[in-house]
């Protein structure tokens, strides 16, 4: 207390009384502002951050519908649906994406090559959503992510249902496969609606009733922290949780009959080749098969990079589906069809004989045709020259014709055009024309269109190309005389909640009603003297001649190296069978039966088999026989088919586990998928 | 009226309660007690709640106030002249002991702030939240008030230096609230107003410096405040959260122990900085209010206690202790609910956790000391 100090007690004092009181004032003002923001949060916009509040705790789960089943006409099981487990990702929740896919591989769940085109996959994906990296774990390896799981956040175990193929590579070229969906899968579908799907239809069946076989996705809410996991007491915090029931896909009722596909796909094994068959009447695809196939079980499991190399590097190519996309010449099969065309213009009569020799001589033109065998015809009728298949007699058929009515009557046969068969991936084939000489070709010399283009055409080689598929839908167009049937393989599409069945009408597509009687049953008779006649030596007699019921066929050879390469490469004269594999002619062979009566229509392609009549002919006989004798070797009784009327032999036979009120889980469960874990199935079938 | 009087006032003497004469044996302020114990007992049923029904937190929070408490009661009955004397001692050795921090402190996640002296550890800056401002009062107890040009110079020493060295650690809730301590006093020493203004503009040209010294965490939590939705899940992601969960209770809240921000983990830090939104949350706010209201109690019953006080140095002291109470409370309340910056800030007496409970306490100790010792000193 020094005394020097002047200090004023009583202001100081009074001056602290102010402050104090400023002071409170200002808190009281700050205090009231705190009260105003709280205020403001809790009262105005206190609906704001409940629903804020909400959305932070509750996740919304999506649970998978099941993938609609694909049956044949029986009801037979072609692609189901099956219990198995797989590795999902959410991108949100893992800190280190391309470290933790590094660490997968590691513990061999993944496989390095998989790693660029997964980590592309991942970020197209919506951040939030469960993305499959992995389908199809077994229980080892099930095992072996469960003990090390805690490394690995964001990534997890979720038993889902898989896509299987029970019968393995059966009808995979009509049928087609589910894959994993990628980058540029994502760019065609709402991701929304394919939360929690790991697989979309990429070929055939399989894609082109994509949107029908996916069905609608459901979702449940569940209470996570904010860990995201959930949480053990939901009702004190959410007492609402809303779960949606996903519905399962359609079914598809095929048209195809795996006994005749069986069939089909068993005499293809060893050949590179084709067999389409049709039911004349409707379109119906009866059978499909591509040769060589492959496991569509494959992809639906999630293909590896590895096992994808080696079936685009196999030069068969297994994933070529020829029945489709293997454009090539017609060879001969042309021929009835070339006939119908020149009666209907009139430009020949069918019944005058016309000597046809060793070789043709085109008016003007030093050049002489050949026949394929340099053999001799003989004085020939329209229906001797159908037979022998006397390639003379076409030449001059097809000079007489000429280019522009070739060019303009050929896609009414469908050629030259889709089929508009209703799975993607056909390729329309050719019928040349001057226009198309035109446009195609950038040389002027070239792009005349010469009268030697035309005689070729006569036996369907020169430019024309057509399909395995193009070949049967003509000869099916045959077989009814007339009737252009739209091919189908799709017949019935069945709701598995009601089991009801849409049976979809067959599409009419034309009918050539220019045609007179006549000239079919000029044609038709023919056709059958192919498989009957021995005197005017049918080229397929040897093959069909035995037949229980009557055959209208026709063979054909496609050429696919000219003569003169063949030639340089083959010395001396040309013999289909002579020559390197590569190089020799593909065999093919078109049939409808019973010939009066059709009830099938068949083309056969067998790719280097040279002659048509021994390469193709008895397959195509076969499967024939599967699909109209039964098991005592008789010809079946006709189910009376008759265009417009629904199809007969379609209604599903209802194979054990397949009725009409079981969902396609269910019934999946039931038919033919292999044994599954006991535990594995009870997590599947407890799901709401 | 006379006789009443007397008599009135001697059956009071006479009729005194048992309790009343502990308190005044105690040399403590029974409301003001009274409005902390209430307080600290609110946070205790909250910080349950907070910590998903954590026992060990409770006993150890009890511990703490207990530990707070036993200070507390100490530093009540000591004399507000020693107190007064031993300030500058406090201060210099509070410096020395930032200094040995930042020589031989232990970093723990990133700050050095803790001394250890053998199983003890220690954070210096507590211990100068009380020097600062016991500093600062007693340099001014013995000037002329209001205080000049060069009393505000050496007062600016007196207080940069240790907020300096403490932000350094980096810990800067801290040095903000020890500089807020030391200029209260000189707030209520009588600074001239327009010297208020201006060291406010001069503080706003140092935070702009300040921003640029800045840690990377620090600035980013500056930054965030400014726009809390720049980055969701990033430095945003407290405030977010925590103004979700306020604004989720409601006026009524939903319920103790059932508030699902708090419960599932979505509101960082929910028992220590971010305390006030679990009460937001489940008791909405009213409970909210509730609180408010018992923190107003204290202050306002500390600013009265302070205005008792007879002396300069009691006066300064009480004073800023009870307004720096508030700015704890309107920092941490004001981060929470987004009106202010995120800054380590606890809620004082709910906030679990950290030397603070005592520092407090001892602060409401030396308050309680001045006030009832103002007879003894009255010459």
């Amino acid at each position: 207390m020094s005394p020097v100090r002047i200090k004023d007690l009583w202001r100081e004092q009074r001056i602290f009384g102010r402050r104090a009181l400023f002071a409170s004032a200002v808190m009281a003002l700050l205090l009231l502002a705190l009260l105003g923001r709280l205020y403001l949060l809790q009262v105005k916009r206190h609906d704001y951050y409940s629903a804020l509040s909400q959305e932070n705790r509750v996740r919304t789960d999506p649970i998978p519908a099941a993938r609609g089943l694909i049956m044949d006409r029986f009801g037979e099981v072609i692609a189901s649906n099956q219990p198995t487990f797989q590795l999902e990702l959410v991108p949100d929740e893992v800190p280190d994406l391309k470290g933790s896919l590094e660490r997968l591989v590691k513990l061999r769940l993944l496989q390095s090559e998989d790693i660029p085109e997964l980590i592309r996959t991942i970020r197209s994906r919506r951040s939030f959503d469960s993305v499959p990296i992995r389908l199809h774990l077994s229980s080892r390896q099930v095992a072996r992510f469960a003990v090390r799981q805690f490394e690995f956040p964001g990534v997890d175990i979720k038993p889902r249902q898989a896509r299987w193929y029970p019968h393995g590579p059966l009808a995979v070229a009509a049928v087609g496969y589910v894959g994993t969906i990628n980058a540029q899968d994502l760019k065609h579908i709402n991701p929304a609606a394919y939360a929690g799907t790991a697989v979309i239809g990429k070929t055939g069946i399989e894609a082109a009733y994509e949107k029908r076989l996916h069905g609608t996705n459901g979702f449940r809410q569940i209470l996570v922290d904010a860990q995201g996991r959930p949480v053990r007491r939901p009702g004190v915090f959410a007492k609402d949780l809303e779960v949606k029931p996903p519905r399962a896909g359609d079914d598809l009722i095929l048209s195809l009959d795996l006994k005749v596909q069986k069939v089909a796909e068993s005499l293809l094994k060893g050949h590179d080749g084709a067999v389409v068959a049709l039911n004349p009447w409707n379109g119906d695809v009866i059978a499909m098969a591509s040769n060589p196939s492959f496991d569509p079980n494959l992809f639906a499991r999630g293909i590896d990079e590895k096992q994808y190399r080696a079936l685009v590097d196999d030069p068969r190519q297994p994933l070529f589906n020829r029945a489709l996309r293997a454009e090539l010449p017609s060879g001969s099969t042309i021929k009835p069809g070339l006939a119908l065309g020149a009666m209907t213009d009139g430009v020949i009569d069918p019944h005058q004989h016309v000597l046809a020799a060793y070789a043709y001589h085109l008016p003007g033109s030093g050049h002489l045709y050949h026949n394929a065998m340099h053999e001799y015809c003989g004085q020939m009728t329209m229906r001797t020259a159908i037979i022998m298949s006397c390639d003379v007699y076409f030449y001059r058929l097809a000079h007489l014709m000429g280019i522009d009515r070739i060019s303009a009557w050929l896609p009414d046969l469908g050629f030259g055009h889709r089929s508009g068969i209703d799975i993607p991936g056909e390729l329309p084939g050719l019928v040349p024309s001057r226009a198309w000489k035109v446009t195609h070709f950038r040389n002027p010399a070239q792009r005349e269109w010469f009268p030697g283009d035309t005689v070729i055409l006569g036996i369907g080689q020169g430019y024309f190309l057509t399909t395995p598929l193009q070949l049967a839908h003509y000869t099916a167009i045959l077989a009814t005389r007339g009737l252009n049937f739209e091919p189908r393989l799709v017949a019935g599409i069945r709701n598995p909640r009601t089991g009801r069945i849409h049976w979809k009408r067959p599409v009419l597509q034309g009918n050539l009603t220019q045609v007179s009687a006549a000239s079919w049953q000029v044609v038709v008779q023919a056709m059958i003297g192919v498989t009957t006649s021995l005197k005017w030596r049918g080229t397929a007699y040897w093959q069909l001649h035995d037949s229980s019921y009557p055959i209208a066929g026709k063979t054909g050879t496609a050429q696919l190296v000219s003569e003169e390469a063949k030639g340089a490469s083959n010395e001396g004269s040309y013999h289909a069978k002579g020559t390197l594999v590569k190089l020799r002619d593909d065999a093919w062979f078109i049939a409808f039966a019973p010939a009066e009566n059709p009830r099938i229509a068949v083309a056969v392609l067998d790719e280097h088999a040279g002659w048509g009549s021994t390469g193709a002919a008895p397959i195509a006989r076969k499967v024939m026989d599967a699909y109209l004798l039964g098991a005592d070797g008789k010809l079946l009784p006709d189910p009376g088919q008759a265009p417009y009327s629904a199809p007969a032999g379609l209604e599903p036979r209802v194979v054990p586990g397949v009725s009409a009120t079981l969902t396609p889980l269910q019934a999946a469960a039931q038919a033919k998928a292999p044994p599954v874990e006991p535990a594995v199935l009870a997590t599947e079938t407890r799901k709401p | 009226m006379i006789y009443e009087e007397v008599s009135t006032e001697s059956r009071a003497r006479r009729t005194l309660s048992g309790a009343a004469r502990v308190v005044l044996a105690l040399k403590i302020d029974g409301p003001l007690v009274m409005g902390l114990g209430l307080t600290a007992a609110y946070g205790l049923v909250v910080l349950y709640s907070a910590s998903a029904e954590s026992m060990g937190v409770e006993v150890r929070t009890l511990i703490r106030l207990v530990l707070g408490t036993a200070v507390m009661l100490a530093l009540a009955r000591v004399s507000p002249n020693f107190l007064r004397r031993i300030s500058p001692w406090l201060y210099f050795v509070g410096i020395g002991l930032l200094l040995a921090v930042e020589v031989v402190g232990h970093v723990h996640l990133g700050a050095k702030r803790w001394l250890s002296v053998g199983p003890v550890r220690f954070q210096p800056s507590e211990l100068m939240k009380l020097a600062v401002p016991m500093m600062c009062a007693w340099y001014l107890h013995e000037r002329p008030l209001p205080p000049k040009w060069p009393t505000l110079l050496t007062l600016g020493v007196i207080v940069l230096v240790p907020v300096g060295l403490v932000a350094k650690e980096p810990d800067l809730g801290t040095a903000a609230l020890i500089a807020a301590a030391g200029a209260l006093v000189v707030f209520f020493a009588g600074l001239r107003v327009r010297v208020i203004v201006g060291l406010l503009l001069l503080g706003v040209v140092a935070a702009w410096f300040g921003l640029r010294f800045m840690h990377g965490y620090q600035r980013e939590r500056l930054l965030t405040f400014l726009n809390p939705q720049s980055d969701p899940l990033g430095a945003g992601y407290h405030i977010i959260q925590s103004q979700i969960a306020i604004g989720s209770g409601g006026v009524f809240g939903k319920g103790w122990m059932a508030g699902s921000q708090a419960q599932l983990d979505f509101l960082p830090e929910r028992t220590t900085d971010f305390i006030f939104a679990v009460i937001g949350e489940e008791f909405g706010l009213l409970g909210l209010t509730l609180l408010l209201l018992l923190y107003a109690f204290v202050i306002g019953r500390a600013l009265y206690l302070a205005d008792e006080c007879p002396d300069t140095f009691s006066r300064l002291l009480a004073g800023s202790t009870a307004l720096t109470f508030f700015v704890y409370v309107f920092i941490n309340a004001g981060m929470v609910t987004g009106l202010v910056p995120v800054v380590g800030v606890p809620l004082p007496l709910v906030s679990y956790g950290g030397s603070s409970v005592v520092t407090m306490l001892a602060g409401f100790g030396i308050l309680m000391s001045l006030h009832a010792h103002r007879k003894l000193m009255g010459s």
